[in-house]
């Protein structure tokens, strides 16, 4: 269909990066808003999610079950089931990428929650703190590392996956590997990826050193 | 009719499911091109993850394998393997492979390494050689990891499969990408509905398989409670959250 190597295409042609800087830079912009919108609202659902389910430990299997399932079904196919509803539109995709974040984010907001100490927990209520300022206080700030490792796998794996929102029209980098895939041109096609990863290893680098200035008690 | 409706009425079509185009053959591919890619991954990254393990080298390697292979896109994977090796299966099939090697050799590294060190010298003060000791103690205790390692690869697989459709091979993705092309949304539907319920059904049978090989002496609280999905990122996490203390 679409694709047949041809020999004599070198991996990349400089000159025609040299004359698509803004393109490039227009499609890394792009990709960096998809994934920061998907796990920004990933975050804002993951925490009542990750609530409720402590709250309510029977809560915990269906909400987990339920975002495990969301996290199993191919993005390709969720961003397909999602078209005749919302089009081939940023909304799809965002609905799209949330979904996979939720797991990832709920489990280790529940997991970084548990592992706070129950003595440190009863110091906090012998010092008269309520629920509410027990968590922000006190059980939220311990659980951080947990918490920010989540945030890390999210955003590495939701930048991975912009480049899949590429068939239904969005894409970022991922229309640059998509158009270098239909034109049969690598130069594309090798420009989209490399920053595509690039761009995941600074902003695990980046979520690495905001996690050590937010938790200065846990360097060696 | 209801979109839904249109839906329900695709898949009631005896047409949609016969000949090379249909959905059977579609499926089979799928499946075949899948386990494939599973197997020979599997043969590639199990014995290496545990050789690691067990001697506990090269882990660093093993654990920022699946850190890097998360960071590659597999869209991206899957269309420079189509450069390298052309169209049809080849560039699918390479491409898979590679995508499910990382997260069975960082489980399998990380289920060896964690067992206790107590167990180990209980197995040579039994009088049990090193590979003994491995194959008899260490390997049955570290598969409940080492298997959650192979359901992230064989999820993975599945998924990345339905992405074969663009680089001109067929399985499921076909209905996706094709129905996207010619703008017609009930095939496009039929096609994720499938691959989606394709996907479960591989977890659901890996977490029975795991249920299966795990000896019962080993299901500990933990593992009998890792229900299906929820050991997914349990592989991922515990080698994330070996940096917290």
């Amino acid at each position: 269909m679409l694709v047949g190597a041809a020999a004599s295409d070198p991996w990349v042609r400089w000159d025609w990066v040299a004359r698509h800087g803004d393109d490039i830079w227009a499609a890394t912009r792009q990709h960096v808003e998809l994934t920061l919108i998907a796990v920004g609202i990933g975050l804002l659902l993951s925490f009542p999610l990750a609530l409720l389910a402590r709250r309510w430990r029977w809560l915990q299997s269906p909400i987990l079950s339920v975002t495990g399932i969301l996290y199993t079904i191919p993005s390709l196919a969720l961003f397909a089931m999602l078209v005749p509803w919302t089009g081939l539109s940023r909304t799809t995709s965002e609905i799209g990428l949330v979904s996979y974040t939720l797991l990832i984010l709920v489990r280790n907001i529940l997991v970084g929650l548990d592992g706070v100490p129950p003595d440190v927990k009863e110091s906090a209520q012998g010092m008269g703190f309520g629920p509410g300022r027990q968590l922000l206080r006190i059980e939220l700030p311990l659980a951080l590392p947990v918490i920010l490792a989540g945030v890390r796998i999210a955003t590495v794996t939701t930048i991975g996956l912009v480049t899949v929102t590429a068939l239904i029209g969005q894409g970022g980098l991922g229309q640059l590997i998509l158009d270098g895939l239909i034109r049969d041109f690598r130069t594309p096609l090798v420009v989209g990826a490399v920053m595509s990863v690039v761009l995941a290893v600074f902003a695990d680098a980046a979520l690495a050193v905001v996690q050590r200035l937010l938790t200065p008690w846990s360097r060696r | 009719m209801s979109f839904l409706g249109r839906v329900v009425e695709w898949f009631t079509t005896a047409s949609h499911w016969q000949g090379d185009a249909g959905a059977l053959h579609r499926l089979s591919e799928h499946v075949t091109m899948s386990a494939g890619a599973v197997v020979v991954a599997a043969a590639v990254a199990l014995p290496l993850g545990v050789w690691l393990g067990h001697t506990g080298r090269g882990g660093s390697l093993a654990i920022n394998l699946s850190n890097v292979g998360r960071a590659v896109p597999s869209f991206a994977i899957l269309v420079i393997a189509a450069q390298l090796f052309g169209i049809g299966w080849q560039p699918a099939f390479a491409a898979l492979v590679a995508l499910g090697i990382p997260p069975m050799v960082t489980n399998a590294y990380v289920g060896l390494r964690d067992v206790d060190d107590d167990i180990r010298e209980s197995a040579r003060g039994m009088g049990m050689t090193g590979f003994q000791s491995l194959w008899r103690v260490e390997l049955p205790v570290a598969l409940p990891p080492l298997m959650a390692g192979v359901r992230t690869a064989a999820v993975q697989v599945v998924a990345t499969a339905t992405l074969a459709a663009l680089v001109a091979w067929g399985g499921l993705g076909r209905f996706i990408v094709d129905g996207i092309a010619q703008r017609d949304f009930v095939q496009v539907f039929a096609g994720a509905v499938l691959v989606g319920a394709l996907s479960i059904l591989t977890e659901l049978a890996l977490a029975g398989l795991q249920r299966l090989i795990v000896p019962q002496g080993l299901r500990t609280r933990e593992t009998s409670k890792n229900e299906p999905f929820r050991a997914l990122v349990a592989g991922e996490m515990a080698t994330e959250m070996r940096v917290n203390p």
